[in-house]
């Protein structure tokens, strides 16, 4: 079987291309001076005569939303561009004041890169074939059985990146997977709040399918603002394309929206209606310039990102479900970093493993649990870790007794030393030879089958000899110490 | 036509006390109105001038400096956006358009104390070169009132010459200052591209248009200049200004080398202003400067490229009036697409319509490589032409116009006629470099006037040299 089968739908091949809309988090609009966070704002707030369109107004780039642009650049594996320019792209829309875009049609700051995905445990790179700047236009209000709509304009200005794929997707699964490592890379980039509720991040998905190598008829399911939705839209669109085809009938190409509540995909306007942009460069932005140190210096400043921690993270045997964890929990709390505290241990595969593992069952989950949990530093908590670590290393701590004693540092209010606290909470664990020998000589004596059994030969008992140990002492004897006396008992019996 | 003292002069005996900005407004606003019938004014800025007058007044009898235009009053083309009354650009889409802000150039003026007294009256959105395509009035020539001032700034124009306001600012995207300066006898100067801030004036053509002052002398076109110019955080394409300024500019032109262009003095120049134009040749040789024969080949090319490149600019920028944020609405609309349609139909003249046409069409696409590329190819070698002719000589001499000021209504029904009296003020705007008209002559009761330009940035001595044409003419 080729590549290409697995993917193939009655006998079609789907192409996917998408272009994800990425708001910039930049403090002040695109091209004027007015604040970006429109979130909790009254509508028509944040405009200025730029964002109005007033007459005589004019765009001034603001210069961060280049280094924002720049970092979502490297992020996507592309050194952004020395020359770019602004264009200009015309339509009548209300929500649209000027009448036209401005955007970069001919020239875009990010030209090339990849990103990488893993579905069904196989590895894929999706080209990036540009991501260019724009601006956002106003948001659009039609009330049903009002005989007006209305328009917001504070999103109008608002900086946008849009990332166009390569059209190297070929399933549902993988556009989801696609759209979720482009939110991961955008958070981790730190140039969005990639919020999806709020529409920072919003997904367009072109569709075609075909039974030989050329490329059939698309359709564009624009404006998706959920990683579900993407997969929908794009299962939807194959199956109502395919089976078009299979009646005989041809794909229109067309632009379509995307019903929520029906999962379905349904027409907005096709190719007839739609409008020559006239795009021609923007006058009145000269064109960008950045220099090599300008790029040079946006590359040192990136953090690590997923794939390189995914690298090191491997290494340190974390399975991939884990390091997925880790990589989502990173960005969704963005007071907290858990990757900087693991970063220190980078070198040391026993404590990354167990730290790992604390942080991904105790600390996560917890913060999940209760989001007003203080926060204390990368270093007191790296710290803490590493000293819980020593504990359960040394034999005095089990590991019950480390999960309640994470759980104990990370709720508490006040910075502690760890193993003061372990002690006073009597978290210590009891590795005391003759206080053990005592325990373990009653349970052997309660448990006078499972002795036998381990004598003829039946070792698997020994585990539940162990957990008596462990439960008389209320968790807190060393199950490896608890095990080692348990043998020596039942030899000398 | 009385005449006003000299702007510095105005401003000083402000600044002494010796007289009030109340009595100079009030005299200004005196003049327009003893002057309406030559059209030149759409609006006055009467009540927020007087409060600005008796502020400046105020200031002065408490010891303060008010500025170096303390006082003056001024008129700005309605398509400056100002505070005090509407702004039209001279437009039906505009009207009952009361700005939220005022341009750049505006408040610079107003920072030295300069006070606006009126809107003057131009072609609808600056389309035009005779102020005729005013959706309001057709200003006249100060000097034969069956005549145009010129265009598109004709009401800046005029107000200069009729002594309304002692200057006025205009814009020229390609003649718009120096031909009307030319037909009514004033100084107009087009400055470099980018060195006066477009912010808060109804654009045109974004690449071209440009700001400028209209005055009576040279000198005072500098002093305006000097204070408009620089850097402006709110429009990107702006440049520093000189940093000697541009008064006081040497106008020795002992050994300066001054180039005829060749190409401007064809068969369609009237001999009259050829005639004048020889004399001052002479007069230029006595003081000294050397004059050359220069060739611009491309120049020919420079207005077909122009009405590509502007009216594509226009149809873009002409896109916001749209009826739905501000100035004109068609009420009895039945939806969006109506309200759009009829608003700019019964908002636009005929001549913003047909530029919005034709930008349309050299934009589209299919269209887009053989009309506008190509004719920024073109600009390219426009810019590159003039480059190498500012490498042999310091400035280029031509006339403003073939002709004189022409009748009113005698090219109004013909835009191709229009268009070709251009011909001779377009190329310094594809090319972006610094271009004055200055008046050397009159002949059968009309101004008859010169261009004299220099390169990118050189406006300083441009400045100097245009002075010493004033003189010698």
């Amino acid at each position: 079987m080729t590549k290409e089968n697995k993917y193939l739908y009655k006998g079609y091949l789907p192409t996917i291309g998408i272009e994800c809309h990425v708001q910039l988090k930049t403090q002040t609009k695109l091209f004027s001076g007015v604040d970006n966070d429109a979130r909790d704002a009254k509508p028509n707030t944040l405009v200025s005569h730029i964002c109005f369109g007033l007459p005589g107004s004019l765009p001034v780039l603001n210069s961060e939303a280049l280094v924002l642009a720049s970092r979502a650049g490297f992020a996507l594996s592309a050194r952004p561009q020395n020359n770019s320019h602004f264009d200009r792209k015309h339509y009548f829309y209300p929500d649209l004041p000027k009448g036209y875009q401005i955007t970069q049609f001919e020239a875009p700051i990010v030209l090339g890169g990849k990103v990488k995905i893993v579905v069904d445990g196989e590895d894929l790179e999706i080209g990036i074939t540009r991501a260019h700047l724009e601006e956002d236009a106003g948001k659009s209000t039609h009330d049903v059985g009002k005989d007006y709509s209305l328009v917001d304009l504070n999103r109008a200005g608002t900086p946008l990146l849009e990332i166009v794929s390569e059209p190297d997707i070929h399933s549902a699964a993988e556009a989801k997977a696609y759209a979720q490592e482009l939110h991961l890379l955008m958070q981790f980039a730190d140039v969005s709040d990639a919020n999806l509720y709020y529409g920072n991040m919003r997904f367009d998905v072109n569709v075609s399918v075909s039974k030989d190598d050329s490329l059939g008829t698309r359709s564009e399911t624009k404006n998706l603002n959920s990683f579900r939705s993407v997969e929908k839209a794009v299962e939807y669109e194959i199956k109502r394309q395919v089976e078009l085809l299979e009646k005989g009938q041809s794909i229109v190409q067309e632009t379509r929206g995307f019903d929520d509540s029906k999962q379905r995909t349904f027409s907005q306007r096709t190719k007839e209606d739609a409008n020559d942009y006239r795009y021609f460069p923007e006058p009145d932005i000269p064109p960008i310039n950045l220099t090599d140190q300008y790029i040079d210096e946006i590359e040192a400043s990136m953090p690590k990102m997923p794939e390189a921690w995914r690298g090191s993270l491997s290494k340190a045997k974390l399975n991939f479900a884990q390091i997925e964890l880790l990589l989502e929990s990173e960005v969704e709390n963005q007071e907290i970093s858990y990757l900087s505290v693991i970063n220190n241990f980078l070198d040391k595969p026993d404590e990354l493993k167990k730290i790992a593992n604390w942080i991904i069952n105790i600390e996560i989950p917890l913060r999940k649990n209760n989001p007003k949990l203080k926060i204390a530093s990368d270093e007191t908590r790296t710290n803490q870790y590493l000293e819980v670590f020593k504990l359960v290393e040394a034999g005095s701590l089990s590991s019950n007794g480390a999960q309640d004693l994470i759980t104990g540092l990370l709720t508490s209010n006040d910075i502690i030393d760890v193993s003061k606290y372990a002690s006073e909470k009597g978290l210590s664990q009891n590795s005391n030879q003759d206080e053990l020998s005592e325990i373990v000589a009653k349970i052997l004596s309660d448990n006078q089958k499972a002795v036998d059994d381990i004598k003829s030969g039946e070792d698997k008992a020994i585990g539940f000899l162990v957990g008596q140990v462990m439960k008389e002492s209320r968790g807190k004897a060393n199950p490896a110490i608890a095990q080692k006396i348990i043998r020596e008992q039942i030899n000398s019996l | 036509m009385k005449s006003w003292d000299n702007i510095t002069k105005i401003a000083f005996s402000v600044n002494e006390g010796k007289s009030s900005a109340v009595d100079l407004v009030k005299e200004s606003l005196k003049r327009i109105n003893e002057a309406s019938e030559y059209d030149a004014i759409i609006s006055l800025t009467k009540d927020r001038a007087l409060e600005r007058a008796k502020m400046i007044d105020d200031g002065v009898s408490q010891g303060q400096n008010m500025g170096r235009l303390a006082g003056v009053p001024f008129i700005a083309k309605d398509n400056f956006l100002t505070f005090g009354g509407e702004t039209t650009a001279a437009s039906n889409i505009l009207k009952g358009f009361n700005a939220p802000y005022q341009a750049s150039a505006i408040e610079k003026l107003e920072a030295e104390g300069a006070i606006v007294v009126a809107k003057a009256n131009l072609d609808a959105f600056a389309h035009g070169a005779s102020t005729e395509n005013s959706d309001f009035m057709i200003t006249k020539n100060p000097h034969d009132k069956t005549r145009v001032p010129g265009g598109s700034s004709g009401g800046s124009a005029a107000s200069v010459v009729l002594g309304l306001a002692p200057f006025s600012i205009g814009t020229d995207t390609g003649g718009s200052i120096r031909q009307p300066a030319a037909f009514s006898g004033c100084v107009g100067l087009k400055p470099t591209y980018g060195l006066v801030s477009r912010s808060g004036v109804v654009a045109m053509a974004s690449s071209t248009d440009c700001i400028g002052p209209m005055t009576k002398t040279v000198g005072e076109a500098s002093l305006i200049l000097d204070i408009m110019s620089g850097r402006d955080p709110l429009d990107s394409t702006t440049i520093e200004k000189d940093t000697l300024g541009y008064i006081g500019a040497d106008s020795d032109l002992k050994g300066k080398k001054i180039g005829l262009v060749k190409e401007y003095f064809d068969d369609s120049l009237n001999s009259e202003i050829k005639d004048s134009i020889d004399e001052l040749i002479v007069k230029l040789k006595s003081a000294g400067a050397e004059i050359k024969d220069v060739s611009l080949p491309i120049l020919p090319s420079a207005l077909a490229v122009y009405y590509i490149l502007c009216p594509a600019e226009v149809s873009s920028n002409l896109s916001r009036y749209d009826g739905q944020r501000f100035g004109y609405s068609y009420e009895g609309a039945k939806d969006l697409n109506e309200s759009y349609a009829e608003s700019r139909a019964r908002g636009f003249g005929r001549e913003a319509k047909r530029r919005i046409i034709i930008g349309t069409y050299v934009l589209s696409s299919g269209y887009y490589d053989a009309y506008y590329k190509k004719a920024q190819l073109v600009r390219t070698k426009i810019v590159n032409d003039f480059n190498d002719a500012f490498r042999s000589v310091d400035f280029l001499l031509g006339p403003v116009a073939p002709t004189q000021a022409f009748k009113i209504g005698e090219k109004s029904n013909d835009p191709l006629a229009m268009y070709l009296s251009d011909v001779m003020t377009v190329a310094p705007n594809l090319a972006g470099i610094s271009s004055i008209t200055i008046p050397i002559d009159m002949k059968n009761n009309l101004p008859v006037a010169v261009q004299l330009m220099a390169a990118q940035k050189h406006d300083r001595s441009l400045l100097g040299a245009a002075r010493k044409v004033e003189e010698l003419a």
